[in-house]
């Protein structure tokens, strides 16, 4: 490669690598350091694992840590087992202009923000909404049902928000198989689930590996859904990561806390590639 | 009549909207017979495959087997195996689990079904590729495990849907004749479709030649080749030399035809309208450097070589013939006085009444 070459390739890659610099190493780099420093006195701060150690003694934020790793893994596989068939349905059967419309009717939610759509499951659900009128006129209900501040409200917020993260690399994956193989698992005296089973899934686990993540990251660093939804009940650990470093202005407590939530996904998603013998590289290729 | 064939099919039409891809179309396929569909792209041959298969179901008619009407049973309750064009195999799986994926399917156990597809591999010699990834096989290799897919659970029938098309020649001349050799070795009835006809040629017991949805002609190969029954059938198989003409005088299948030119050939032919079309195969052009030579032949004609198309021992004349308004095509024979013959040489050429077929146009 000759200087000018060098040069270009340089001024090509400065953009992306400013960004990746600026915006997440550098922030992570601060936020390790800041994890580790205790304060010793008022304005005067030593190096130490108390935070973390603080984290493991009191029960409400490892409680609060563990509830939010198994609430995540619950979303992503509840999104997984939604999103399949109508990914299949988008990717095998619409044909030219439905297929492009269905696609765009799941991308359609994502046009007004995350807090908007939030704020319509809370008129759907709060105490005095539609869900609620509608089972009283219906007469399932003598006095007004509150749907919201509960478990599975949180669940069906993180659902919502996931289900498009995992139809595209479902749909993806399920539209590179060839329509002869699936005849040919047919023809050979297979069952629909035989063929689904051995022949479908197989083909498209890229796809859904590369959708689980996605979905479980967003999930698993989602805020505002729980906080909305869930009300006093979310306790998800992104609201502690928000209470240190807003409410209780402490920032080492809350660095920690969100390495501890850094290492908790990647640690996941680690475990995930291994579980589904699928690398990485692959995965990505399909997202 | 039932008993004594594997595939029989009745008044079969498929249509899809008005356009009838597949016409009212019957046919029986025996035992062992290795039997071919032959017919240009689009003429309906794949979609009656896929009836046959079970993957379209016809608009009327009945398909049987082993005289059972398989009109509603879905393919995988069909003792009907296909080879795909595209062979279909699953990548998913080592070629092992390629072959034993039908038999685990009825339920044999995991162990037998090994064991049944590693003796069925070793029979069409791939022995030991068992743990092979299917990606890592060559075109003919993967050919192989396609059919011993099929073979494997012993099948009725076996569907072949131009599976050599993506071979290169040389390995589509070698699978041709290995394909005849596994289907006799196997004893199980083949029906293939291709649109090449020297695949059909080559392997086929029977050949249904198809036009349009419709069956233009059954028979075996040599009868397809010396007697068509229809222009399309002797234009379709094999080379030919095409003339367009007039019938000037016809009796006791003796037909003359007069050219364009007003050149009068002797042809043979029934029932004609006017109008007519003549087929000469250019083996059956006779060549000869002198007049004397072809003094017994009813047609013979003057001419000059305009193009020699050297391809071995199908290496063929082009000649310019006085009163043709086409080239007469002549195979060169490569051993003879004629074999180093140069374009631009004079030539005489003659045929037979009864190479020379007429049919109404």
């Amino acid at each position: 490669m000759n200087p000018t070459q060098r040069l270009a390739l340089f001024v090509l890659l400065a953009p992306a690598i400013l960004w990746l610099g600026l915006l997440i190493v550098l922030p992570h780099v601060e936020i390790l350091i800041l994890s580790f420093s205790e304060r010793v006195a008022p304005r005067v701060y030593a190096f130490g694992a108390g935070n973390y150690l603080e984290f493991f003694t009191e029960p409400l934020y490892w409680r609060t840590f563990a509830r939010t790793a198994i609430m995540s893994i619950a979303v992503t596989a509840i999104t997984l087992v939604l999103a399949f068939p109508i990914a299949l349905y988008i990717a095998r059967v619409a044909q030219g202009r439905l297929k492009a419309m269905l696609l765009l009717l799941c991308l359609l939610p994502f046009w007004v923000s995350e807090l908007v759509r939030t704020l319509g499951w809370m008129i759907l659900l709060r105490e005095t909404g539609v869900v609620s009128y509608l089972l009283r006129a219906a007469g399932l209900a003598d006095q007004p049902v509150e749907l919201l501040y509960n478990d599975g409200a949180v669940i069906l917020g993180l659902v919502y928000g996931g289900l498009l993260f995992m139809i595209v690399p479902l749909a993806n994956a399920l539209e590179s198989l060839e329509p002869a193989v699936v005849e040919a698992g047919f023809d050979l005296g297979g069952s629909r689930w035989t063929v689904l089973r051995r022949i479908v899934i197989p083909h498209a686990m890229p796809g859904i590996v590369a959708g689980s993540i996605i979905v479980f990251m967003l999930t698993v660093g989602n805020f505002a859904t729980p906080v909305l939804l869930g009300g006093k009940n979310g306790l998800w650990f992104t609201e502690q990561i928000y209470a240190q470093f807003i409410t209780r202005f402490n920032w080492p407590q809350g660095s920690a806390f969100g390495m501890l939530l850094l290492l908790l996904s990647s640690a996941i998603v680690w475990a995930g590639l291994r579980l589904t013998g699928q690398s990485l590289g692959t995965t990505l290729r399909q997202a | 009549m039932a008993t004594t064939s594997d595939l029989d099919l009745v008044n079969v039409t498929k249509r899809f909207g008005s356009h009838a891809a597949v016409d009212d179309v019957t046919f029986s396929v025996a035992p062992g017979e290795f039997f071919s569909i032959l017919g240009p792209s689009g003429c309906g041959k794949t979609t009656l495959m896929r009836m046959i298969a079970g993957f379209e179901n016809p608009t009327s008619g009945d398909i049987r087997i082993r005289g059972k009407s398989m009109v509603g049973v879905p393919a995988n309750r069909r003792p009907v195996n296909m080879v795909f064009q595209s062979l279909a195999l699953f990548p998913m799986m080592n070629v092992g689990e390629n072959v034993a994926y039908g038999l685990t399917c009825r339920g044999v156990s995991r162990s037998e079904a090994e064991e049944r597809a590693n003796r069925m591999l070793e029979r069409v010699g791939l022995k030991g590729f068992g743990e092979r990834r299917v990606t890592a096989l060559s075109g003919g290799q993967r050919q192989r495990v396609a059919i011993a897919r099929c073979l494997v659970l012993e099948p009725t029938l076996v569907l072949l849907d131009e599976p050599l098309g993506a071979l290169d020649l040389k390995l589509r001349e070698h699978m041709k004749i290995e394909l005849k050799q596994l289907q006799a070795t196997f004893n199980t009835t083949f029906a293939y479709i291709t649109h090449d006809q020297s695949e059909a040629l080559v392997m086929s017991d029977r050949i249904a030649v198809m036009n349009q949805g419709r069956f233009e002609q059954v028979g075996s190969p040599r009868e397809l080749y010396h007697n068509p029954a229809t222009p399309f059938v002797a234009s379709f198989v094999g080379e030919t030399n095409r003339w367009q003409g007039e019938v000037v005088s016809s009796s006791g299948g003796t037909v003359a035809l007069q050219l364009p030119s007003g050149t009068v050939t002797q042809g043979t032919g029934h029932a004609l309208q006017k109008s007519a079309v003549a087929f000469v195969r250019p083996e059956a052009v006779a060549l000869a450097q002198s007049q004397p030579a072809l003094r017994d032949l009813p047609n013979r004609f003057e001419g000059r070589v305009s193009a020699v198309l050297f391809d071995g021992a199908n290496s063929s004349l082009l000649i310019d013939t006085l009163g043709f308004d086409q080239p007469v095509r002549a195979v060169l024979p490569q051993a003879g006085p004629l074999a180093g013959i140069e374009v631009g040489a004079p030539i005489h050429v003659g045929w037979t009444a009864d190479a020379m077929k007429v049919f109404a146009a």
